[in-house]
């Protein structure tokens, strides 16, 4: 967090010191319900980073600002516990499949929706935007039906990549971005003799970098937070993603060990941390405008 | 002659071209690129849409890969074990306390917090960022730090004192569900702070400096501006935080232990997975995800005459 308060500044005087400044200079007492709001916000993820420090839980106000005491034991009993090193390739493999699929798949259909005319585009958009409003946990009867019971996915990385295998989110941020381009730009392209493939890898590509990266970060906190669909496609522990692995310690294995809250704290910092990290590190290309109208349609 | 014979062949091509241009597009390439995601749409979304709705109406139970059993059409059969049944009717009541919590206090904490955000500019990145760490981060870890919070011996408990509430919080039926409610308030907030941040750049700037000449205070332009300049986002808030509600299943699963105390905070989806994986019953299961589908898709309606009423 320290990271993103530094490099703070810079990132945000550009472009909201104009207008802001001229419309109210008072701006202190919302700034200060901010702050302490962000405090109510961030205070449980400080708290995890604490209890997963401690020896013995202590859960009275001072526990949470301990002077001394603190330990690494409790990773060492989680990751004796559950294979923590599996969990985390298999939640890499998970998430990995997913973007890669998402960015070579997405990419591809982001760009014949904004630049090509065939048919069916516009059922295709329409179907698009469809899947993003009916929820993926109402289907995981019949999916769950599919994989598991038909083709007999159970306990593979691909029955865990498929239903997630193309995050429509990111194919509608991929088509707005190259839609924004101007259209001069590929017919001087084709003009001078170009096939699409290389308008696209050559051109297109290029100039939608940011959008790239703003539909990477999109598409990692889906299935590396996922819990239900993993935990329904396997059963095998060494086959289980973090999430699962956790979700499982919480509710099967937890009461055994010595200190249960820090055993499950330590293992909650360690599903945490990328996705923090990332944001943290990536904050400034994941804005309003992009998600705004990944969702909005 | 030979000019004959040349337009000929001319003209066939092009003729076949127009025929391919009337059935594929102009540039059919279009297909071959959006070829993946149209069959991944149509493999793992239209596909799977049909057959829950085909096995809520059948006798269906899971078999062998490649095993030929016989699956009877039984009507409303499934759809009158569901709705009879008490547990799926609380699950059902269950979503609802916790979208009366939810649904509100989403709307009105997101907008205030993005006015807000929307009119400092020191740490604005900073702010933003905290209010959607939640949001990115994955429920089953959350989950692990409120139940530390919430336990019996938790600090919110030490905190109150003899003002904890007897039973605890995850354990008492009437306080089970409110405390998810809270939890996904908290979770997803971050993401609809940032739908209305974009919402706000769209209204006019101009409205605001009029209202401040004749003499509007801060809370009077927001309800008069404000409010009503980012109404179609509230609508599509709403629509997206009641499909979160309806989707719940790690908090019940997780942080009351799978839905307690006695089946206080259990939820649809975690019915559907306990009476179609658990009991092998995909059946009645599909049938109660068909009904939850409808009953969303009836509130959304419900939701838009209401909100875009003039």
């Amino acid at each position: 967090m320290a990271a993103t308060e530094t490099r703070t500044p810079p990132v945000a005087a550009p472009d909201a010191g104009k207008p802001a400044a001229r419309r109210k200079p008072r701006s202190w007492p919302s700034l200060l319900v901010l702050l302490l709001g962000a405090l109510v916000f961030l205070f449980p993820f400080y708290y995890m980073v604490v209890g997963s420090l401690q020896a013995k839980p202590d859960t009275s106000l001072g526990g949470a600002f301990p002077t001394g005491g603190l330990t690494l034991h409790n990773y060492g009993e989680i990751n004796g516990r559950v294979n923590l090193g599996k969990s985390l390739v298999n939640s890499g493999i998970f998430t990995g499949g997913v973007i890669l699929a998402t960015v070579v798949f997405g990419v591809l259909a982001g760009y014949a929706l904004a630049r090509l005319q065939f048919r069916g585009r516009g059922t295709l958009f329409a179907a698009m935007l469809l899947v993003q409003i009916v929820p993926f946990q109402l289907l995981i009867i019949p999916i769950y039906v599919m994989i598991v019971r038909s083709y007999g996915l159970a306990d593979t990385y691909l029955g865990m990549i498929l239903p997630f295998a193309i995050n429509s989110t990111a194919v509608f941020i991929f088509r707005q971005f190259f839609l924004q381009l101007p259209e001069e730009l590929f017919s001087a392209a084709r003009l001078d003799g170009a096939g699409e493939f290389r308008v696209l890898w050559s051109v297109a590509l290029p100039l939608v970098r940011p959008a790239l990266l703003t539909a990477v970060l999109l598409t990692f906190i889906g299935p590396w937070n996922e819990f239900l669909w993993p935990f329904l496609v396997t059963k095998q522990t060494d086959m289980q993603p973090l999430a699962v692995t956790l979700a499982n310690y919480i509710s099967n294995i937890a009461g055994r060990a010595s200190n249960p809250f820090g055993a499950i704290l330590a293992g909650a910092v360690v599903l945490a941390a990328p996705a923090v990290a990332l944001f943290a590190v990536f904050q400034k290309h994941f804005i309003a405008s992009d998600l705004g109208s990944g969702l909005k349609g | 002659m030979t000019t004959d014979l040349e337009t000929a062949d001319a003209a066939r091509p092009s003729s076949l071209r127009s025929r391919l241009t009337a059935l594929l597009g102009r540039q059919p390439l279009g297909l071959l690129f959006a070829g993946p995601y149209m069959v991944f749409l149509a493999a793992l979304f239209a596909y799977p849409l049909g057959l829950a709705v085909w096995i809520s109406f059948h006798r269906y139970f899971f078999a062998a890969p490649g095993a030929q059993v016989d699956r009877p059409f039984v009507g409303f059969n499934n759809y009158k074990t569901v709705l009879s049944d008490p547990a799926v009717r609380k699950s059902f009541l269950n979503v609802g306390e916790f979208l009366v919590i939810n649904v509100p206090l989403t709307v009105v904490l997101a907008l205030v917090l993005a006015t807000a955000l929307n009119s400092v500019v020191r740490l604005r990145s900073f702010l933003r960022t905290s209010y959607y760490i939640p949001y990115v981060t994955a429920s089953v870890a959350l989950v692990a730090v409120w139940l530390f919070l919430f336990s019996q011996d938790g600090m919110v408990n030490h905190l109150l004192g003899p003002a904890a509430p007897k039973p605890s919080w995850l354990v008492n039926s009437g306080l089970a569900m409110p405390v998810i409610a809270l939890f996904v308030t908290w979770k997803q907030l971050g993401f609809f702070i940032l739908l209305y941040l974009a919402a706000l750049q769209g209204v006019s700037k101009e409205l605001y400096e009029a209202a401040s000449i004749d003499g509007a205070g801060r809370v009077r332009s927001f309800l008069s501006i404000t409010v009503p300049g980012v109404r179609p986002v509230t609508t599509l808030v709403v629509i997206l935080a009641t499909i979160t509600g309806a989707n719940l299943f790690t908090e019940p699963y997780l942080l009351t232990n799978g839905g307690g105390p006695d089946g206080a905070s259990t939820s649809p989806v975690f019915v559907m997975y306990q009476k179609g994986i658990e009991q092998g019953n995909p059946d009645v299961a599909a049938a109660i995800g068909v009904i939850l589908v409808v009953v969303v898709l009836l509130i959304s309606l419900i939701y838009r005459r209401v909100l875009e009423r003039d």
